[in-house]
C-alpha cells in the first residue's frame, strides 16, 4: 500500500533543505546581533536570544513532526474551525493580552508571549483554500463569489487593527497573489501598482508635473491607436484613465494628510527621503543602509560588524536581522538570502501547480505570497526600497509566534503536497 | 488559461528578487559612502594632544614646561545633576555660570561631550573626582598648561591659547579644531609647527550611545602622539631676570646679544607681565586686563618699538664714512660752519675722538662729504644719488631693513632713501641741507632696540652679523635653522673697526658713558639721546665686551629717561658685568638702578603732563601693578570662581 510509504519519502526535500538554511542562517545572525564582545554568552545559553530562538527552533521541530503525522484530510475538514480558533483567540487578546511596544496584541503564558495574529495568516490561508475549493466558485465571472473571500480577510484584520498591529494586516495584501491565480482579472492588481506609483511619485515630484507627463503620454498614446487598434471605445478608456490618474495624484495630498496616521506618513515620507528626520523615523532606515552598505562585498566577517553590535540598528536580531546578514556577510551573503527565499518561494508555486485539488494549490499560493509579501517588505525596507513596516522575515526573524507560524503554515503544504499521489483531482 | 499566471507570477517573484539584488549591490559594492559612514558611527577617532616642547636656556636650565591638567566635560543628554547647589559648590562655581555653561553645552550638542570647565589643576581634580562619580554624564580629560618657571620673557616666549574663529578658519590644510590651541605670539606663535609635535589618533569602537567599546582592530591604525620637539633658546635665564629687575619701573628694551654666533642671550621688554597669567583658565580676564593697561605690556619693544637712533648712528656714519675714505682715522673737523650744536668738549682730530665725545659737527661733516662724495655738480642731484649711495650701505648694517629675528611682528624701522624725500620735496627740490639731520641719528630715521644691539654685535665682530635669533637649536638634535647660521657681511672692511672701537672704549672710559664703566671688563659703548616731542628724551646705549674679544653685545633703550648715561649705560654695563663675570661690583651703580622710576615720567595718550610718582602709585595702573603684580591676575585656584569657557 503506497499509504504506507513513510512520509521522508514524499516529502519535498528541495524547500526542507532550504527551510533549514533559512534557520541555520538565521540563528547564526541573530547570535551575531546579540553579541556583546564585553559580556560574551554561548551560542546555546538560553538567556540571549539566540539560545531562545534555538529553543523555539526545537519546538517548531515538534510541532512539524506532529504536523506530519496528523492525517492530511485534518486540514482541509477543519479548516473553518481553525480559522473560529484563531479568530477567538484575536477577539481574546484584545481583553486579556499583555502590552508590549504599544500593541495589545500578546498573549502572555508563562515566560513565553504568543502573538495570536501571527497565526491569522494560517486560518485566513486555510480558509479561503476552504472557501475555494468548491468548484462552483468562479472568481472570473461572479462579483459576489468575492465577498465571502472579503469577509474572511477582513474580520480578522479588523480584530487585529483593534489590537494596533498594522503590520500584520498589511501582510493580507499578499492574498492578491493567491486570488490572481484563481481568476481575479489581472487589472485590479495592476490598478493597486499603479497607484502605489503614483503615490510615491506624486510626493517626489511637483504635482502639475506629473498631471502634464500623464496628458503628454496619454495624448502619444490616442496618437498612436488609431493607427495600432482602430477603435474608438480606446479613445475613451484612454482619457478616463488618464482623468483617473490625475485625480488619483491630486488626491495623495488628501490621502496623506487626511487619511494616514502621523507615523505611517512619516514613515513613507522617510522612504523618500531618510535624511529628513535622521534621529526620528528615519534613524532605523539610515542606520540599516549604513549598516548593509558598510559590509561591502565580502561581508565585515561573522560577530565584526560594529553596526550591529553597538546596537546602531534598533531591533536588530527581529524585524532588522537583514543588516546582520548584509553587514558580516557582504553583498554575497545578502544574496544567499534573497536567492534562497526566491528559490524557496518559487519552489512553492511549482509545487502548488502540481496540486490535484484546488484546495492544495489555493493553499499552496497562499503560503507563497505570504512568505513572498514578508520577505519583500522586511528586506526592502532594510535596503530603503520599502517604508518601515514592523513585519518579520520568515525563518530569519528571532520570535517564536512566528517561527512557529511560518514552520506551520509551510509544513501543512509540505504534508498536503507529500499526499499528492493519493488525492483525487476535484478542481 | 489560468495556469499560465504561474508564470507571471514566478516572473513576479523574481523581479523583486533581482530589483533587490541590483539595490545590494548597489549600496553594498558600488556606493563607498556607507561604509565610511559606519566608520564615523561606530569607529570614533580619539585625537591625543601631544606635551608641547619645552623650552630651555642657554645652561641648560628650563624656561617653559607643561603641567598636566583637566577639563571637565559634559554631554548634555546624559548629564544628570539632581543637587546642582551641591554640584556648583564642589566645582565652585555659581548657579547662573551652571546654567550658562549648560546651556552652552547644549546648544553645541546634546550628544557630544562639550567642555564644561577647563584647566582644572591636579589638587582641584583630586578634590572633585570623587564626589563627580554621583553626577553622570560628566567626564575629565586630561590636557596640559604652559607653565613658566620664572616670571620672565613674556613677550618673546608669547603665549598659547584656544584658537580664533578666523584662525580656524584661515588655515590652510585642515590642522586645528575648535578648542585646539595653538601659539599666538612670541617663539610659541614662530615655533608652532615644531612646538606642537604630531598628534596621534587612536580609534576606537563604541556603540550607539557613545559608550567606550575597545579598541577598532586592536589598536592596528592608531598613531602614537608625539610630544613636540623642545627648543634651546641663548636666553641667559639669571641674566635676563637681571636685567628684568633693572628695567622694573621702566619702559624700554633690553637686547643683548652673542656677537659671534647672532643668538639672544637676554631680551627685556619693560614693562612686561607674568607669564604664567596667560596660562591659566582666566585667560581672557587676564589678556583683557593686560590689553587696557596704558603702558601696553603686551607690545614687544625689542622688536616692535620705534625710535631714532641718535648719537648711537654716529658709530655707522663713522664705519661707512672710513669705509668709502671720505675720512681717514686722523680726520678732524671742529665745530665751524656747522648748523648744529655741541657741548664742550676736548678738540676731534681724529675719528676715535668724534666718537668719544659723539661730536655732531664731526659727522654732520662725515655725511656731508658722504652725501658729497660724487662728482656731480648739481647739489640737488648730488644729493639725491649721494643718498642713495649711503642708504644702500647704511641698508647692509641692518638699518630700515627687517633683520629676520624669530619672533613675529619684527618692525622695518625707516631709512630714508631718494624716493623718500621726493615724495615730500619733489625730485631734485631738496639737497644735503634739508637732511642732514640724520647725520646724527635724528630725523626720519627709526629703528628698533634690536637693530641697534645687532649694529653693537657687527662692531664687536669687525665688519659682520649672524642675524639675531632666539632660538638656537630645535628638537634633540639641536637643528638650527640654515638661515641663523649665514654669515651677513656689512660691507665694511675690519680695518676701518679700530678706530670706532677705539671711540667707544674711550666713551666708557672717559667719555659719555663714564659714570658706569666697569671695573676689569673693557667695554666698548656709544651712548645715545633719542629725542621725544612728547616729554623726556629716551636714553639709548650701545656696547660690547670686552672690547678686545667680545662676548656680549647689548642695547638698552630707557624711555623718559634723558641722556644716554643716565639710565641707559648703567643698565647696560651691570647687565655686562653680570654676564661676563656672574656678579656685580658696583653695587651702589646698582642699587640706583635698580630703584630708579622713569615710568611716573612716561606721558599716556591723553594725559598732559607727566603725572607725579606719589600720584601714581596711588593710581590703580601704576608701574608697581605692572611689574610686580601684574595686571592684578586671577590666579589658578578652586576657591576662585572660573571663568565660563564655551566649548
Amino acid at each position: 500500500m503506497p499509504e504506507n510509504k513513510p512520509i521522508t519519502k514524499n516529502v519535498d526535500w528541495i524547500v526542507v533543505l532550504i527551510y533549514i538554511a533559512c534557520l541555520a542562517i538565521g540563528w547564526v545572525n541573530i547570535y551575531a546581533a546579540v553579541y556583546n564582545p564585553e559580556v560574551q554568552t554561548s551560542m546555546f545559553d538560553v538567556s540571549n536570544n539566540a539560545g531562545k530562538q534555538l529553543m523555539w527552533i526545537g519546538t517548531a521541530a515538534l510541532l512539524i513532526v506532529c504536523i506530519l503525522v496528523i492525517d492530511y484530510k485534518f486540514y482541509e475538514t477543519f479548516s473553518f474551525i481553525i480559522y473560529a480558533v484563531v479568530i477567538a483567540l484575536l477577539v481574546l487578546v484584545l481583553f486579556a493580552g499583555s502590552n508590549i511596544n504599544g500593541s495589545r496584541s500578546w498573549i502572555k503564558i508563562g515566560a513565553f508571549s504568543l502573538q495570536p495574529a501571527e497565526f491569522s495568516k494560517l486560518a485566513i490561508s486555510l480558509a479561503i483554500a476552504k472557501y475555494l475549493s468548491d468548484p462552483a466558485i468562479s472568481l472570473t465571472r461572479k462579483l459576489k463569489d468575492y465577498y465571502p473571500i472579503m469577509g474572511i480577510i477582513a474580520l480578522p484584520a479588523f480584530l487585529i487593527l483593534l489590537s494596533n498591529e498594522t503590520g500584520s494586516m498589511l501582510v493580507f495584501a499578499s492574498f492578491a497573489v493567491v486570488l490572481y491565480r484563481e481568476g481575479m482579472p489581472g487589472f485590479i492588481p495592476a490598478i493597486g501598482m499603479v497607484m502605489a506609483a503614483l503615490l510615491i511619485i506624486t510626493l517626489l515630484f511637483v504635482k502639475w508635473y506629473i498631471a502634464g507627463a500623464i496628458i503628454i503620454i496619454a495624448g502619444l498614446a490616442i496618437w498612436i491607436m488609431p493607427v495600432m487598434t482602430r477603435r474608438r471605445g480606446g479613445l475613451w478608456a484612454t482619457i478616463l484613465v488618464s482623468l483617473v490618474m490625475i485625480g488619483i495624484v491630486f488626491g495623495v495630498d488628501f490621502f496623506m494628510n487626511n487619511v494616514l496616521q502621523k507615523h505611517q506618513r512619516g514613515r513613507i515620507m522617510v522612504l523618500l527621503d531618510p535624511d529628513s528626520d535622521p534621529r526620528g523615523i528615519g534613524w532605523n532606515v539610515i542606520q540599516s543602509k549604513i549598516a548593509i552598505g558598510s559590509g561591502g562585498f565580502a561581508g565585515k566577517g561573522f560577530l565584526q560588524g560594529t553596526q550591529t553590535k553597538f546596537d546602531f540598528v534598533p531591533e536588530q536580531s527581529t524585524d532588522f536581522i537583514f543588516c546582520t546578514v548584509g553587514e558580516e556577510h557582504g553583498f554575497i551573503g545578502a544574496a544567499v538570502v534573497v536567492f534562497l527565499f526566491v528559490c524557496l518561494i518559487s519552489r512553492l508555486v511549482i509545487l502548488a501547480e502540481r496540486q490535484r485539488s484546488r484546495f492544495a494549490r489555493v493553499y499552496g499560493y497562499c503560503v507563497a505570497g505570504i512568505i513572498f509579501f514578508h520577505f519583500m517588505i522586511n528586506v526592502g525596507m532594510t535596503i530603503g526600497l520599502m517604508p518601515v513596516i514592523g513585519i518579520p522575515l520568515p525563518f530569519f526573524s528571532y520570535g517564536g509566534s512566528s517561527l512557529w507560524s511560518f514552520s506551520i503554515l509551510l509544513f501543512i503544504f509540505l504534508k498536503i503536497d507529500a499526499q499528492r499521489p493519493f488525492t483525487l483531482s476535484r478542481g | 488559461m489560468l495556469e499560465n499566471r504561474r508564470f507571471v507570477i514566478i516572473g513576479f517573484f523574481s523581479l523583486v528578487g533581482l530589483i533587490y539584488l541590483l539595490r545590494l549591490f548597489y549600496l553594498q559594492v558600488l556606493d563607498e559612502s556607507y561604509s565610511i559612514e559606519s566608520s564615523s558611527n561606530s569607529i570614533k577617532r580619539v585625537i591625543e594632544i601631544p606635551f608641547r616642547g619645552q623650552i630651555y636656556d642657554r645652561t641648560g636650565k628650563l624656561i617653559v614646561y607643561n603641567t598636566p591638567v583637566y577639563d571637565l566635560l559634559v554631554t548634555p543628554r546624559k548629564a544628570r545633576v539632581e543637587d546642582t547647589l551641591r554640584f556648583c559648590q564642589v566645582l565652585g562655581i555659581e548657579r547662573r555660570d551652571f546654567d550658562s555653561l549648560m546651556a552652552a553645552a547644549a546648544a553645541y550638542s546634546p550628544f557630544k561631550p562639550s567642555l564644561f570647565l577647563r584647566q582644572l589643576s591636579k589638587e582641584d581634580f583630586a578634590s572633585i573626582q570623587d564626589v563627580m562619580v554621583d553626577y553622570s554624564g560628566f567626564e575629565f580629560a586630561k590636557s596640559s598648561l604652559r607653565t613658566y618657571t620664572a616670571p620672565t620673557l613674556a613677550n618673546t616666549l608669547g603665549y598659547v591659547s584656544e584658537i580664533t574663529r578666523s584662525q580656524l578658519e584661515k588655515q590652510e590644510e585642515p590642522y586645528y579644531r575648535q578648542s585646539d590651541y595653538i601659539g599666538q605670539s612670541g617663539i610659541e606663535k614662530i615655533y608652532e609647527n615644531e612646538l606642537r609635535g604630531k598628534r596621534g589618533t587612536k580609534f576606537v569602537m563604541q556603540n550607539v550611545a557613545g559608550v567606550y567599546k575597545g579598541p577598532w582592530k586592536n589598536g592596528e591604525l592608531d598613531t602614537m602622539a608625539v610630544a613636540g620637539e623642545n627648543l634651546y633658546t641663548g636666553i641667559d635665564l639669571e641674566v635676563q631676570q637681571y636685567a628684568d629687575s633693572l628695567m622694573v619701573n621702566k619702559v624700554g628694551s633690553v637686547v643683548a646679544i652673542e656677537p659671534k654666533t647672532g643668538q639672544i642671550i637676554s631680551m627685556v621688554s619693560a614693562p612686561t607681565y607674568d607669564p604664567n597669567i596667560l596660562a591659566s583658565r582666566h585667560f581672557s580676564k587676564n589678556f583683557a586686563a593686560l590689553a587696557r593697561n596704558p603702558y601696553k605690556p603686551l607690545f614687544n619693544r625689542p622688536v616692535m618699538a620705534s625710535y631714532r637712533p641718535g648719537s648711537t648712528f654716529k658709530l655707522i656714519q663713522a664705519l661707512i664714512g672710513l669705509q668709502a675714505g671720505v675720512i681717514t682715522p686722523e680726520s678732524g673737523f671742529t665745530h665751524a660752519n656747522c648748523p648744529m650744536g655741541c657741548h664742550v668738549h676736548p678738540a676731534t682730530s681724529t675719528v676715535a675722538l668724534g666718537v668719544m665725545h659723539s661730536c655732531n659737527p664731526y659727522f654732520y661733516n662725515v655725511f656731508r662729504r658722504l652725501i658729497y662724495k660724487n662728482n656731480i655738480t648739481n647739489t640737488f642731484r648730488a644729493s639725491a644719488v649721494g643718498l642713495d649711495d649711503w642708504h644702500d650701505k647704511m641698508s647692509k648694517f641692518g638699518i630700515g631693513q627687517r633683520l629676520g629675528i624669530d619672533l613675529p611682528s619684527e618692525y622695518k624701522g625707516n631709512l630714508p632713501n631718494k624716493k623718500y624725500y621726493d615724495r615730500f620735496y619733489g625730485e631734485y627740490r631738496w639737497k644735503f641741507s634739508n637732511i642732514y639731520s640724520l647725520s646724527i641719528g635724528e630725523g626720519e630715521l627709526l629703528i628698533t632696540p634690536l637693530k641697534m644691539a645687532n649694529v653693537a654685535a657687527i662692531i664687536a665682530n669687525r665688519g659682520y652679523y649672524y642675524t639675531p635669533h632666539v632660538i638656537h637649536g630645535i628638537g634633540d638634535k639641536k637643528y638650527v635653522k640654515p638661515e641663523f647660521l649665514e654669515r651677513h657681511d656689512s660691507g665694511v672692511d675690519p680695518r676701518h673697526f679700530d678706530p670706532v672701537i677705539e671711540g667707544m672704549i674711550g666713551a666708557v672710559e672717559g667719555g659719555t658713558a663714564r659714570r658706569s664703566r666697569v671695573e676689569g671688563i673693557t667695554i666698548a659703548g656709544k651712548t645715545g639721546t633719542s629725542q621725544n616731542k612728547k616729554g623726556d628724551d629716551s636714553s639709548i646705549f650701545i656696547a660690547f665686551a670686552p672690547a678686545d674679544d667680545p662676548k656680549i653685545a647689548i642695547a638698552v633703550f630707557v624711555e623718559y629717561a634723558g641722556a644716554g648715561g643716565s639710565a641707559a649705560a648703567p643698565i647696560a654695563n651691570l647687565v655686562i658685568e653680570k654676564y661676563l663675570t656672574r656678579k656685580v661690583t658696583n653695587k651702589a651703580l646698582e642699587e640706583r638702578m635698580l630703584k630708579a622710576d622713569f615710568m611716573s615720567k612716561v606721558i599716556l595718550p591723553g594725559v598732559k603732563k607727566p603725572v607725579s610718582t606719589d600720584s601714581t602709585k596711588k593710581k590703580p595702573v601704576s608701574a608697581d601693578s605692572v611689574k610686580k603684580k601684574p595686571a592684578t591676575p586671577v590666579k589658578p585656584s578652586a576657591s576662585n570662581r572660573p571663568v565660563a569657557v564655551n566649548p
